[in-house]
């Protein structure tokens, strides 16, 4: 790969010394992390007799926000990322509406999800609100950046033909570009809901709605069996939702 | 082809009756279903503070501005604490995902019955759980630190990085492996001849894709008092200056570029 033996060293020893210099900074306390051996053991045993009962309906409310704040933000993320993954294919989209597009897309890109979820929690107070409004806009920048590629992407013969029949815009993006990039488009949205779900499991630590809070509040107090027992809900969501998403998106292959 | 009749007119139609028809009540049903949760959301919501949001908003931003660069002094050993709790997070990660993928693969793995499912789980459970879930665990077992930052980011990143490996070890070429086995190697030897070199590209690109996620990701965890960035950021919060907080931002801003660019080029010069 790289062509030049001194090239190789030097990238080689400056690797090594990074690693000196980063380790020598991690400040590890370790009779600190040895009086910690015996909490994580505790959480690890926990998992063998999670607590579902004394604080069921903290964790109840909890799981249905996440999930009905899941399916509300990829629901509209979705309805977004679609006239904007169109405006950010560079093959239908005129420069200003394009840069404008993808500029939305890199903003929503590059801040985290907590970050955004702060900064709109400061905006609309607490509550599942702002975690629906963060988790559509994370929602653009993955769905809408696929989307476009996908469009760039995809077969320009079919458009030329349809556009030669006379058809209008609309009656283009109808009948040329939705036929080729649904399948794709549906697949990722089912991927995509996944991962709002995911996410909307931490929203609640900045208090922007979801498991998080009851999550947060159990690991303050040490609750590790209610802790467990919100994790092992969370996987087994998680685990459902990847095999009904594989499924699906199986069925339209 | 779906026609139908209109005044002794054969009108083309994209699709039949039936098949309109259950597209029709797919799309009602998810409608539906968007009704029903946005009703709770909505009850949820304090609205009030939703109709005052512009007001804040313009706030915020008069705050915010002009950012406070001199606060940059404070901010230069939070962002090498936090480059360093990604990388140091991925290689900590690598070294434990390369078995777990070896485990899982349907190829590779020694049993299908008992490992591979025990494999799959530990990846499952990584990915499910977020890196700062993994962070609050660990900041109640082990602490607060950077540490704790660097294990939660190993620890989310195993499953990332073993779901990927695993899949590319699956779609290896056979006949390569076949060939190696025919001169009497070692399962060992099998590997490191006939696996090894063909997941190799994917292996690096996999490594310095996570690692571009993991800096994204480790920005935050101070939030829960697991060092880097986001303890500077937090504690900005808290005393509302908003003019510092606008300066972290664009610090992470520049940070997450600049480690989308690394990825790519590296990425670009593997593949």
């Amino acid at each position: 790969m790289i062509e030049s033996a001194r090239m190789r060293w030097f990238l080689g020893v400056g690797a090594a010394i990074y690693l000196a210099a980063a380790i020598g900074t991690l400040e590890v306390n370790w009779s600190r992390v040895y009086e910690g051996l015996d909490r994580g053991a505790a959480f690890v045993m926990a998992f063998t007799s999670p607590d579902f009962a004394s604080r069921w309906s903290d964790i109840e409310h909890g799981i249905i926000e996440s999930l009905f704040m899941t399916v509300t933000s990829t629901a509209i993320g979705i309805l977004l990322s679609i006239p904007i993954g169109l405006g950010a294919a560079r093959n239908i989209a005129p420069v200003p509406v394009y840069i404008v597009c993808r500029g939305i897309i890199a903003l929503s890109r590059a801040l985290q999800e907590i970050i955004i979820a702060i900064l709109f929690v400061a905006i609309f107070g607490f509550g599942p609100f702002a975690g629906v409004v963060t988790l559509s806009f994370a929602t653009i920048g993955f769905l809408a950046k696929l989307l476009a590629e996908d469009i760039e992407d995809s077969s320009p013969v079919q458009l030329e033909a349809v556009r030669a029949t006379g058809a209008k815009w609309g009656q283009l993006m109808n009948y040329s570009i939705q036929p080729q990039v649904m399948p794709r488009l549906i697949g990722l949205s089912m991927y995509r809901l996944d991962i709002n779900f995911r996410e909307s499991t931490v929203l609640g630590l900045v208090g922007a709605g979801g498991i998080g809070a009851t999550l947060n509040t159990s690991f303050d107090r040490y609750e590790f069996d209610t802790a467990a027992a919100i994790l092992i809900i969370i996987i087994a969501f998680v685990m459902i939702a990847e095999y009904t998403s594989g499924i699906i998106r199986a069925r339209l292959q | 082809m779906a026609v139908s009749e209109k005044g002794g007119l054969k009108v083309w139609q994209r699709r039949d009756r039936n098949k309109q028809l259950s597209i029709w009540f797919r799309y009602f049903c998810g409608v539906a279903l968007f009704m029903f949760c946005w009703k709770y959301i909505s009850d949820e919501t304090n609205w009030f503070f939703v109709y005052d949001a512009p007001r804040i908003v313009g706030d915020i931003s008069s705050r915010m501005w002009p950012p406070k660069f001199a606060y940059m002094d404070e901010l230069w050993i939070p962002i090498w604490d936090t480059i360093n709790i990604a990388t140091l997070g991925t290689l900590a990660a690598l070294v434990l995902a390369v078995p777990v993928a070896f485990l899982a693969a349907n190829n590779t793995t020694p049993s299908k019955i008992l490992v591979r499912p025990i494999a799959l789980l530990i990846i499952v459970s990584s990915r499910s759980i977020n890196s700062l879930i993994w962070a609050l665990l660990l900041v109640s077992i082990i602490g607060p630190g950077i540490f704790a930052g660097t294990i939660a980011i190993a620890l989310r990143s195993i499953g990332f990085i073993a779901k990927l490996l695993y899949e590319a070890i699956e779609e290896i070429d056979q006949s390569q492996v076949e060939a190696i086995s025919a001169t009497g190697a070692s399962r060992l030897q099998v590997m490191a001849y006939g696996i090894v070199p063909q997941i190799l590209p994917a292996f690096a690109g996999i490594t310095v894709f996570r690692w571009d996620v993991n800096i994204r990701e480790s920005t935050v965890l101070g939030l829960v008092g697991a060092g880097g960035i986001g303890l500077q950021l937090s504690s900005s919060l808290n005393v509302l200056a908003w003019a510092q907080v606008l300066v972290i931002l664009i610090v992470i801003f520049f940070a997450v570029v600049f480690s989308e660019w690394i990825s790519a080029k590296v990425r670009h010069s593997i593949i």
